[in-house]
Formats: structure tokens, C-alpha cells, sequence
């Protein structure tokens, strides 16, 4: 796994390494800077990063075709939208496809793009394996969600509690695809967290302590972190029910002896965990807009951290709570409801920070802003829920009623989701150049959260109310009277999901909108928000190679600080109020400090060459998969192509062949640009 | 083996370290020192400038190792919760030959030491010893996979097929996953005596080495823990 770069090459161009093309027989490293092979076989960050973000909206829209046909059909009683069975599909993959395939690959997808902007690199640690991360990813929720023309997905709930989704409860082929695309997506998952742990521990610029990091990258590494050490337990538990339903083991058979909370341990050891890995990276983002919108640093920068920190850390004692009907014991059920409690304390940290960094800020309702503040707003009540949930006795109540979906959606949605958003609209002009419409953008955030409380509000009622999740139909004689009417509540909350609809289909328009050909909006300039943190300190969309010269840092908000300087100890200053020390003047624009970049470029910047290999290595991924489902032949082509690929990874040439760029890197028409352009491939 | 090797061997495993110690580019962010990071690409171990002063791919490394402790948690969990559920006549103590797994447990620990010398090896850019002793490493482990499918054999042939009870399904699972990582191990080894022989490495190569290395050893040690809980603790 040699790191693969550019050799160093100054504007004359200076002939590659020894060690370069030259002695290799294979094939050579494509070389394209246009069309659909410069994203197929990039290993740019920032591609991949974009890449990664359109698959997840995509997968985005499916699961949410999915979660509208689930409150059509409970819209009113005795719904026929859905059969029994059609209904348990959707639900389960709503769920798999909204956690698996939207929140985790789109917080990848700003992890990707912002991690090596934010600490001053030029690309991830492995870029190809960046790419093999994506494309692993890719294939696998496409094959997941083959299962749908292939008999059916899966019916076994997200969490798929076996024995229930073993072979006689749930005898189609969903469930097998369920267990192998996971397989598959914790593969991409597992990939991307060794490459960005790394990325942020090793590639840091010149100064960037780790207390120096902006907040963003912080939380993403503790994603990564949590990431790292929760998908090999899932795995576990995919590769036993594997072995279950495909070739006869009797892990879960309760018949045969089996402990029938194995698979929840398992699963819930990660399952818990991985809670976190969908809010923590929306908790980073946010707490890059907040400061920003406020005109003020981060509260208590250091709290934030440290209390990322330690939900990574808490959040693998805090599991069984989703066990507390199961008869865990008393013991078991003290010690998780107690650590419970606990982890909302850094929880609460953070929401109090978040308040602070607001409190006598100059505050500007942008749309990130908003969205920012409807996360924290949101997420609260989601999170005093959670606490509700803490209580084992009130839990045993609660637990598979429509009150824990109003939680975790408030949680996940709330936390998550919005946050997601937030950064969208923070980050756009940054990745694309051009800035969203504040105007669609309020109409897109206000009925989101609108259509939001109107579809996971109403669920608290109908769930303490006592309508069970997962029943495919509810009836009128059962519905209650008054204003706990469930009728009445399942109808809103089904208008409730459509206002949302509309509300993100908004977001899609404002990304038209903004984007459509002959648009005559102008670019976005260098530094829209007044922004702090480093990835603003160059051009927006950045160049390939990221930074004009690798930034060096010596401060938090390093951007902010080059732009602003303290004067509060200089005579003739206003001096400091009775609320600050500080005095910061503003002494050049975002765009000076860029210009002064620019002006200071390195001469010599080298970037790893694109690869086939990494797609290649991916598509033998579903191929292995499709064979332990249909035929072993396809398993033997499937790891022959794998094994294929591993080698033509290895023994591929460090570099592109300098013959196949295309101009010569030689040749009459470069100027001083040379080496950036070269760089570009 | 000589006294000579062994206070070679010594001597070089603090060379590695003190190396370690000599990686540690640090930057003095007043004396502009701004374009070492992200260029010298080309140093000693052929990554990039590196934060923490030690190399990206040893780093990733690391980390993958830390990642594979929780699958074998896993797996291991899974035995021991139900190492005591099979019929009378076919567990644990009935089948295990101690003998003969002490003995294929003690090649696979021999494979480690040759492993260290050829990483030792690596590290004097002996390369023709370096191969030596990767190939040794792969002999020996490639003859602990050998007993351990005659081990499978026997058990089977004893009437424990992978079905047979929750104590089979769970012990043919982890020691099988141990078994592919020792197989995968000796793939990584003969490619890197390929790899070496075709002078295809492009970056360092005693990393090269010393990666297979930190993998195998970790698969060694898994072996140690499996042994240890799977075969010497009594049912």
C-alpha cells in the first residue's frame, strides 16, 4: 500500500523518480481530465467527496419514496396501499437505506471533501483507497437494493433481530441481500475510517496541533474512530446469520440451544455506537456555522472536543438500552440505564455551547444558520426523549411503540439530517463556486421543519397512546377518543411527511436553480460568510492540488486570525470593553489573504495519479455477493477478479506514464503553470 | 542460532526505534518552514511529511489491527458463550489433541521469530536473508494450516461437522476466520518475496516487511489468546 504521489517536479519539469513507470509491464494509470473517466477513476478527495454526496441524496430520495408509502398506507385505518409483507420490506429498508446508505455515506462525503481542506493537506492519506472506499460503497447499496426486482427486500427491521430474519420466518432472499450489502458498505465504511484517522493524525499543516483542528475535523475523527471499532462487530453478527441462512449453522436457533439475545448484543454493540457516528459529524458541522453566523469563536472550543470525545467513549457502554424488555436483569438493566443518563451530560455540554456561542453574537439568519439552530432546537427534543428512555421502567412502556420512533427521528432527522443540511448550504459556494438561494433556501428550511414536528410530533401521542411500530394497519375501534385520537394523529403525521417532501424537493430546486445553464447568478466570492477555518484560505471550487502553499498554522481559526488582528493593547485603540480582551480589527479581506497564497505558490505540487484499480477491486464485491446467494462459480469469479485487482494495485506504476499526458508536460503551449496543470491529472 | 545474529537482531530493533525517533520532522512554524510538509515525499520511508512522525501506512496499520481485536472479540464471545452446547459425546473434551495443536501452536510461534528476522533483515537491506526468512515464515505458517486442516478432518471425521451443535458452528467459525488470516498472511509474505525478488516495491521496503510483519504477529497473538481460551481452559 505504497503511497502513490507525483514525483516532485519543478516548472521545468524534471524526468519521475526511478522508481517510477518505466520497469512495469502492466497497465498504465489513466490520465483523463474530462469526462466521465476523470470521476470514474479519480482519487481526488474532493471528487470523490462530491461523488459520494449524489449517491447519498439519491439514496436519500429512494428512502424517502419508501418512508411516504409507509404513512400513506397508515394514513387511515385499515390502510391497502401496502400488503403485510410489502409493508415489512418498506420499513426495514427506509430504515437501512436512510442510516446505511444516506447519513453515513453524505457525513463521508463532507468528511471526504473537508478533512484534508481543514488540516492543510493536499489529498487523504491513501487516495486510492479513498476511492476503492467509494466505489466499494456504491456498488454495495446498489446491490442491496437489487433485492427489490430479486424477490423482495429485506422484512426483518433494521436491526433484523434474528432468529426472527432467519430462514423459516423470512424465507425470501431479502434478508441474504440485507446481510451481504452491509457486509459489502461496512467494507467502504471500515476502508474510509483507517484512511481518515490517518489523514487527520499524520497530515496535519505545519502547526495544526490537534488542539488546533477545527471543530468539524474533530467530530469527523471521532466518527471515524467510532466508525473503526463498531462496523468488525456488525460484521460478526452479518458473517453468523450468513452462515445461518445460507449454509445451516444454528447461531440464533433458539430450538437448538441458542441464546436468542446473542444477535442483539452483537448488533447493538454497534448499533449504539453507530447513533453516533450519524450526529457527529452534523455536530461538527454546526458548530462550524454557528461561530461563523454569530460573529464570535466557539464556545468553549475545548469543552466541544472533549465532550465529542467522550460520547465516543460512553457510547460503547450504553447499548443495552435498546435490550430493556428483553430481561436483561436488574443489574444489567441499573448499570445501562445510570450510563445512559450519563452520556447526556457531554450531550448537554455541547447544546449549552452551541447556546453560548450565540448569546451576544451578531447573529445572521442565513439559511445554514437556520438549519444549524433547528438542530439544535430539534435535537434537544429528541434528546429529552432519549432521557424518558433512560428510565427503564418508562422504557419497558415505550419500547416498539410509535413514541421511540418520534425519538430517534427527532434524534436522527433532528441531529442529523438537518445538520447535513446546514452544511449544504454553508459549504456550497466553497465545492461548487455559486451560492444556494437564501429565498428557496428559507421556504426549503421552514417546511422541512414544519413538515418535520408535523410527522414525528404526533408519533409521541399515538406511541404513548399505544399503537405498536411496525404494525402494517391500525383500526378505528381501537383509536381512542378525543384528542388522543390516533386517526386523526396518523393523518397528520402523513400530511406531516409530504410538507417534508416538499421541503426537501426545494433543496433539489435550489440546486437547479442555481446551477441551471444560462443562469446568470454570479460566482460566489472567495469568502461569502466571513468565514474562520482553513478550508476557506483558497479558492472556491479549490483548485486539484487544494492549497497555493501548504498553510501554516498558528491559530484556532486560523483564517479568521489572518484576516483580523487584536488590537486591544495598542494606544489610540478603543480598548477593551468590560465583555472582552480582545479588539479585533479587520486588516485584509478573505480574498487578500488568498491573493497572498496565491502570490507565495509552491513551486513543486504533486498529486497521486487516478487508478482503475479501485473500482475494479469494488465490482468484485457484489459479484462474490450475488454468488453466495445464487452460485458458487460466481464467488470463485467474483475473488479471481478481487485477487486480480489486488495485484494490478500493487504492481501498478507509482505514476502516470509522462508520454500520455496530454499536453507533454514538455511541450511548446505550457507556461509557468506546468506543473499544476500536470498536477491536475 | 548464533550469538552474533541475536546481538545483531538486538541492536537493529533499537536502530528501529531510535529511526522512529529521527522521523520526527518537526516543524518551526517561525522559520517559515513551509515547504517541507506535503513535499518530501521522498525521504526514508517514502510517505509524506507525517504529523506524528511515523508513517501513514504503519499508522493504517495500526488501526487495522485495533479494528480486526474487535472482530475477533466477536467471534471469541460467540465460542465462549457457547463452547459448552453440543451432545455428550462431541466436545471440547473428547476431541482436542493437545499435543499435536501445542505443537503446530508452537511452528506458528516460531514463524514470529523468523518474521523478526527477516525484518531485522529488511532493516540491514540484507536483502537475500530477508527472503530467507520470509520464506521460513511462510513454510511455518503455511504448515500450521496444514495441521489445522488435518485437525478439521479429524473433528470430522469424529462426526463434528460445521452444523452439529452450537459449540461446532462456533468453533469451526473462529478458528476458520484465524485459519483465512493465516492464509492471507502467507499470500502477503510470497508476494513480498516476489515483489522483492522483481524489485516492484516502490516505496521502502524494509516498511514493506515490517508491515507483513506487524500483521502477522497479530495473527500469532490472536492464535496465543485462541489457544489459550479455545483449548487449555477445561469445559
Amino acid at each position: 500500500m505504497a503511497i502513490i504521489e507525483r514525483p516532485a517536479e519543478t516548472p521545468e519539469y524534471v524526468a519521475p523518480a526511478p522508481t517510477a513507470s518505466g520497469n512495469y509491464g502492466y497497465l498504465r494509470r489513466p490520465v483523463e481530465t474530462e469526462g466521465w473517466r476523470s470521476w470514474a477513476f479519480t482519487v481526488d478527495h474532493k471528487k470523490i467527496g462530491i461523488m459520494y454526496g449524489a449517491v447519498a441524496m439519491f439514496f436519500f430520495i429512494v428512502g424517502g419514496v419508501e418512508a411516504g408509502l409507509i404513512r400513506l398506507q397508515l394514513a387511515g385505518p385499515d390502510g391497502t396501499i401496502l400488503s403485510a409483507d410489502k409493508y415489512n420490506q418498506m420499513f426495514t429498508m427506509h430504515a437501512t437505506t436512510m442510516v446505511f446508505l444516506f447519513v453515513m455515506p453524505m457525513a463521508a462525503a463532507f468528511a471526504n471533501y473537508f478533512i484534508p481542506l481543514q488540516i492543510g493537506a493536499r489529498d487523504v492519506a491513501f487516495p486510492r483507497l479513498n476511492a476503492l472506499s467509494l466505489w466499494v460503497f456504491v456498488f454495495g447499496g446498489i446491490f442491496l437494493n437489487t433485492s427489490w426486482f430479486l424477490g423482495g427486500g429485506a422484512d426483518g427491521g433494521w436491526f433484523m433481530y434474528a432468529p426472527n430474519s432467519s430462514v423459516p420466518f423470512s424465507p425470501s432472499n431479502g434478508v441474504d441481500f440485507w446481510t451481504l450489502g452491509l457486509q459489502i458498505t461496512g467494507i467502504a465504511s471500515l476502508v474510509g475510517a483507517i484512511n481518515l484517522i490517518t489523514t487527520v493524525l499524520n497530515m496535519r499543516a505545519p502547526g495544526m496541533s490537534m488542539m488546533k483542528m477545527p471543530i468539524f475535523t474533530w467530530m469527523a475523527f471521532v466518527t471515524q474512530m467510532l466508525l473503526l471499532f463498531a462496523m468488525p462487530v456488525i460484521t460478526v453478527a452479518l458473517f453468523l446469520l450468513m452462515f445461518q441462512r445460507s449454509f445451516g449453522a444454528t447461531f440464533f436457533s433458539v430450538e437448538a440451544g441458542a441464546d436468542p439475545l446473542l444477535w442483539q448484543h452483537l448488533f447493538w454493540i454497534f448499533g449504539h455506537p453507530e447513533v453516533y457516528i450519524i450526529v457527529l459529524p452534523s455536530f461538527g458541522i454546526i458548530s462550524e456555522v454557528l461561530p461563523v453566523f454569530s460573529k464570535k469563536p466557539l464556545f468553549g472550543y475545548p469543552f466541544v472536543v472533549f465532550s465529542g470525545a467522550a460520547i465516543g467513549f460512553v457510547g460503547w457502554g450504553v447499548w443495552a438500552h435498546h435490550m430493556f424488555a428483553s430481561g436483561l436483569g436488574p443489574i444489567s438493566v441499573a448499570v445501562f440505564s445510570v450510563a445512559t443518563m450519563a452520556i447526556a451530560v457531554p450531550t448537554g455540554v455541547k447544546i449549552i455551547n452551541w447556546t453560548l456561542t450565540m448569546w451576544g453574537g451578531k447573529l445572521t439568519f442565513t439559511t445554514a444558520m437556520l438549519f444549524a439552530i433547528g438542530l439544535i432546537v430539534q435535537f434537544t427534543v429528541g434528546g429529552l426523549s432519549g432521557v424518558t428512555h433512560a428510565v427503564a421502567p418508562s422504557d419497558t412502556q415505550q419500547t416498539d411503540t410509535y413514541y421511540i420512533v418520534a425519538h430517534f427521528h427527532y434524534v436522527i432527522f433532528g441531529g442529523g439530517v438537518l445538520g447535513l443540511f446546514s452544511g449544504f448550504y454553508y459549504w456550497w459556494p466553497k465545492v461548487f463556486g455559486k451560492l444556494l438561494s437564501e429565498s428557496w433556501g428559507k421556504w426549503n428550511f421552514w417546511l422541512m421543519i414544519i413538515g418535520m414536528n408535523l410527522t414525528f410530533g404526533p408519533m409521541h401521542i399515538i406511541g404513548l397512546q399505544g399503537q405498536p411500530r411496525r404494525m402494517y394497519v391500525w383500526t378505528e375501534a381501537r383509536a381512542g377518543e378525543g384528542f388522543f385520537n390516533l386517526g386523526f394523529w396518523n393523518l397528520v403525521a402523513t400530511i406531516g411527511t409530504f410538507i417534508l417532501g416538499v421541503g426537501i424537493l426545494l433543496f433539489l430546486i435550489n440546486v437547479w436553480v442555481t446551477h441551471r445553464p444560462g443562469n446568470s447568478t454570479p460566482d460566489a466570492p472567495a469568502d461569502p460568510w466571513d468565514a474562520r477555518s482553513l478550508e476557506w484560505i483558497t479558492s472556491s471550487p479549490p483548485k486539484e492540488y487544494n492549497f497555493a502553499r501548504t498553510p501554516t498554522v498558528s491559530h484556532l481559526d486560523e483564517f479568521f486570525h489572518r484576516k483580523y488582528e487584536d488590537r486591544a493593547d495598542e494606544p489610540g485603540a478603543d480598548g477593551p470593553t468590560d465583555h472582552t480582551a480582545h479588539n479585533y480589527v479587520q486588516v485584509r479581506t478573505g480574498e487578500e489573504v488568498i491573493q497572498i497564497e496565491e502570490d507565495n505558490a509552491d513551486p513543486n505540487i504533486h498529486l497521486p495519479a487516478p487508478s482503475y484499480w479501485p473500482m475494479v477491486l469494488a465490482l468484485a464485491l457484489p459479484v462474490m455477493a450475488y454468488g453466495v446467494i445464487y452460485n458458487t462459480l460466481l464467488i470463485i469469479i467474483g475473488a479471481a477478479i478481487a485477487v486480480m485487482a489486488m495485484f494490478g494495485w500493487a504492481l501498478e506504476p507509482a505514476d502516470a506514464d509522462a508520454s500520455d499526458f496530454d499536453p507533454k508536460p514538455d511541450g511548446p503551449d505550457d507556461g509557468g503553470e506546468t506543473s499544476k496543470e500536470l498536477a491536475n491529472v | 542460532m548464533s550469538d552474533s545474529l541475536i546481538s545483531e537482531t538486538m541492536k537493529d530493533a533499537v536502530d528501529i526505534v531510535k529511526d522512529h525517533a529521527n522521523d520526527d520532522h518537526t516543524h518551526d512554524v517561525d522559520a517559515g518552514d513551509v515547504s517541507a510538509a506535503g513535499h518530501d515525499g521522498h525521504d526514508d520511508h517514502g510517505g509524506h511529511h507525517s504529523s506524528l512522525g511515523l508513517s501513514n501506512t504503519k499508522l493504517a496499520m495500526w488501526l487495522f489491527l485495533g479494528s480486526e481485536c474487535l472482530l475477533f472479540g466477536g467471534l471469541i464471545s460467540t465460542y465462549m458463550l457457547y463452547r459448552n452446547r453440543h451432545s455428550e459425546n462431541l466436545g471440547p473434551d473428547q476431541l482436542w489433541d493437545i499435543p499435536f495443536t501445542s505443537a503446530s501452536s508452537f511452528v506458528l510461534l516460531t514463524s514470529s521469530l523468523t518474521m523478526v528476522l527477516a525484518v531485522s533483515a529488511a532493516n540491514r537491506k540484507d536483502l537475500r536473508n530477508t527472503k530467507i526468512y520470509l520464506g521460513v515464515t511462510a513454510i511455518l505458517g503455511g504448515l500450521f494450516v496444514a495441521g489445522q486442516i488435518y485437525e478439521f478432518t479429524t473433528f470430522y471425521r469424529e462426526g463434528l461437522g460445521f452444523t452439529t451443535s452450537l459449540f461446532s458452528s462456533s468453533f469451526f467459525t473462529l478458528t476458520g476466520f484465524h485459519g483465512v488470516h493465516v492464509s492471507i498472511g502467507i499470500v502477503m509474505l510470497v508476494a513480498t518475496i516476489g515483489m522483492l525478488q522483481k524489485n516492484k516495491i516502490s516505496g521502502d521496503k524494509a516498511e514493506a516487511v515490517e508491515m507483513v510483519g506487524l500483521y502477522w504477529h497479530f495473527v500469532d497473538i490472536v492464535w496465543i489468546i485462541i489457544f489459550t481460551l479455545v483449548y487449555l481452559i477445561p469445559a
